[in-house]
């Protein structure tokens, strides 16, 4: 194991896990996993099958808490705070199989996405005092503004979700996450189901996010050559147990990786 | 996991639908077999023309249009009682049903919008009623407290506020309760938390009945039973004066009022904030709360709500009864308001009204005042009211069989019903804390 499980828990890191480990009956999913992800950088997290890659994401989100060790976003610990409120504090998702309001508008979603940062409780939404209103235009036009940024076509801005192509419900999910203002992004597998091509596009569009809006992404992948093309350092799980980091081109000769993705040579 | 978790907006048919539906759909295929052949082509013709005119009318008509109808239809309903008696069955029957659209916008609110299955309502109802005698009679005979009310109550002993502080109080007593019943089922997925407000509601109801062993000091009790309590004071508005039982019109133009009310806040918070963060924790509750959406208090909102609603309607009732008696609160209430959102289309304020309208109608006037000598005159020795339960179920069968997404589907669900929408919960196993 690398020296992240004795480093210092680093102020000028965005997300950092220490020691965690999640355990479901005696299953192990996580094991004693600490990694650190630096402000504005892109990881990718990587592994097989049932690495435990998505329950480390969910754990980050605060959808489950870890049955031992700790999670710092910035320099607070967020270890026990509900998903909504890490939310507010900055950070966003997407899911590996898209998990949108399919029976809403693709604004709506987006709209969603903003709720932490909206005001309005039952007796504004009830009365509608000039504040409530502006917030309600302003949060429209900016739903608006990241569908386009996204890159959907402004005639399905109105489209229910589960009318949308699975393309255009790849480019909402993220545009619901950016929704939030968040400062890291976590993508689970966001070129699941893409051609090399459209992959290609969604790479560049992550360097957009960082060099444009400040962002820190982490991203479940399988695709090697996104991994390759956009993470400047690589966390590799293994049966819930992290085998290996580093830069991309290291982690890619690791014998341990390549054993771990092809079997072990005899 | 999904399928259960959503059971309720699919409502499944109950056993036997299956072989009415063959019945049905048989009957419909002997009656096409009789049409001559060309008549399915000359109805879709004529449909077709129907959609376009209607289309063609709401292009033309303008924007404000629909706040026009808003407006006429306002008025006509405020003008409705004036053409029939002051104790017309109608009249009574049509302000019976109109307290019931303001439950079923309330239940709606919390098994409609934030997609929490609630089989306890009735508890509501109960809370509300038992203000009016509470706040509104002489039962709690040791107090002297008198606000706002006419001259007749406020030389009688007991607690008599105004009209309207009891529905406030009711209001706030509701929402506490709602808040109350909506802890324990936090962390329950749809079909437990069916099961804990039911129990919820039968809790009331006994504690309803049982209240003459409540002993509040001085010989006052919490509840009369089943004896009832009577002689509530009628709803006073200083400088109009006190409601007279007999006299139906004013009690409708009350009931109108708190109505107008209940579906401005419902129509509001549905175009809300507040209202789309139910319909996403309806949808997939992991998605949203992932977005910000706090569960807990979205959740709980929605119960304090809906039961605030009921506990209006429940005030109103309970005034315009007369008596307030612990047999009202029955478990086949909650169902009954329930079968108006389901008929109506869960999730949609228009199907809620609908529905409710529709249910109340045929329990309060169809099958007692029209229909219920049918059987009598058939030689038939029994009321149509000993089967009204019956007359229910089977409609309750049919709706779900011919449209199932109700008669006045919200769009969404129209679309979850038909699109199969599932959210996928197989990636969690444990439930978002």
């Amino acid at each position: 194991m690398t020296s992240a499980s004795n480093m210092p828990l680093t102020a000028t890191a965005a997300i950092q896990t220490d020691h965690v480990t999640k355990e479901f009956g005696g299953l192990i999913a996580v094991d004693d996993v600490s990694f650190v992800v630096a402000q504005r950088s892109i990881v990718s997290l990587i592994g097989p099958n049932g690495a435990g890659k998505t329950t480390l994401f969910n754990m980050l989100t605060g959808l489950y808490k870890p049955t031992a060790g700790r999670i710092v976003f910035g320099d607070r610990d967020i270890t026990h705070t509900r998903p909504d409120r890490i939310t507010a504090m900055g950070v966003a998702r997407t899911f590996q199989n898209i998990r949108l309001f399919r029976a809403m508008s693709a604004l709506e979603n987006v709209m969603i996405g903003r709720h932490s940062r909206m005001r309005a409780g039952v007796f504004g939404s009830v009365f509608r005092p000039p504040r409530v209103r502006r917030e309600e235009r302003e949060v429209r036009a900016r739903g608006r503004e990241l569908l386009a940024y996204v890159g959907l076509r402004q005639r399905s801005f109105d489209s229910l979700a589960a009318e949308l192509s699975y393309g255009d419900q790849r480019r909402v999910e993220i545009a619901r996450a950016l929704a939030s203002d968040p400062a890291l992004l976590l993508l689970d597998e966001p070129t699941a189901g893409m051609n090399a091509q459209e992959s290609a596009a969604l790479t560049d569009f992550m360097r957009r996010l960082r060099s444009e809006r400040g962002l820190t992404i982490l991203l479940i992948e399988h695709d090697m050559k996104v991994v390759m093309d956009v993470s400047e350092r690589v966390t590799v799980l293994d049966h819930g147990v992290k085998i290996a980091e580093g830069p991309a081109a290291d982690v890619r000769s690791n014998p341990r990786v390549i054993e771990a993705y092809l079997g072990k040579q005899d | 996991m999904s399928e259960v978790r959503r059971s309720h907006a699919r409502v499944p048919a109950p056993e036997g639908a299956g072989e009415l539906g063959a019945q049905l759909r048989e009957w419909s295929d002997a009656l096409r077999r009789r049409l001559p052949p060309w008549w399915s082509r000359a109805l879709a013709v004529v449909a077709a023309q129907l959609r376009e005119w209607s289309d063609a009318l709401r292009r033309r008509l303008p924007p404000w249009w629909s706040r026009a109808l808003a407006v006429v239809v306002i008025v006509v309903g405020i003008l409705l009682p004036l053409f029939f008696s002051q104790t017309s069955d109608f009249l009574n029957a049509t302000l019976i049903a109109l307290a019931y659209v303001v439950m079923a916008l309330g239940l709606n609110v919390v098994v409609g919008f934030a997609g929490l299955l609630d089989l306890g309502y009735v508890a509501f109802y109960a809370f509300g009623a038992y203000c009016v005698a509470w706040f509104g009679s002489d039962f709690f005979f040791k107090a002297h407290v008198h606000v706002l009310v006419s001259g007749v109550a406020s030389h009688e002993i007991g607690i008599h506020l105004n009209f309207v502080l009891i529905l406030v109080c009711a209001a706030l007593i509701c929402a506490v309760a709602g808040i109350l019943i909506g802890l324990p089922t936090l962390r329950l997925r749809s079909d437990y938390i069916a099961i804990v407000t039911l129990a919820f509601g039968e809790i009331i109801g006994v504690l309803a009945v049982n209240g003459t062993s409540v002993h509040l000091g001085g010989g006052m009790t919490l509840t009369a039973g089943n004896l009832g309590i009577s002689a509530l004071d009628p709803p006073y508005f200083p400088g109009l004066g006190s409601l007279n039982t007999l006299k139906l019109r004013a009690w409708y133009w009350l009931i109108l009022a708190i109505l107008l009310l209940v579906l401005f806040v419902n129509l509001r918070l549905r175009g809300s904030r507040l209202g789309r963060a139910w319909i996403a924790l309806r949808e997939d509750e992991v998605a949203a709360v992932s977005m910000g959406i706090p569960a807990v208090r979205t959740k709980l909102l929605a119960y304090a709500i809906g039961a605030t609603f009921g506990g209006m309607s429940g005030v109103f009732l309970g005034a315009y009864y007369t008596v307030i008696d612990a047999d009202y609160f029955a478990f086949s209430f909650s169902i009954f308001v329930l079968s108006m959102i389901i008929v109506g289309g869960l999730g949609s304020i228009w199907g809620a009204v609908l529905g409710a309208l529709l249910l109340s109608y045929i329990n309060y006037y169809l099958i007692p005042d029209v229909l219920n000598s049918i059987p009598r005159d058939l030689g038939l020795n029994f009321d149509l009211t000993q089967l009204s339960f019956g007359i229910f179920g089977f409609l309750l069968v049919l709706v779900m069989i011919l449209r199932p997404q109700g008669l006045f589907p919200e769009r969404r669900r129209q679309l979850e019903l038909t699109a199969a929408i599932a959210p996928q919960d197989a990636e969690l196993s444990e439930p978002p804390a």
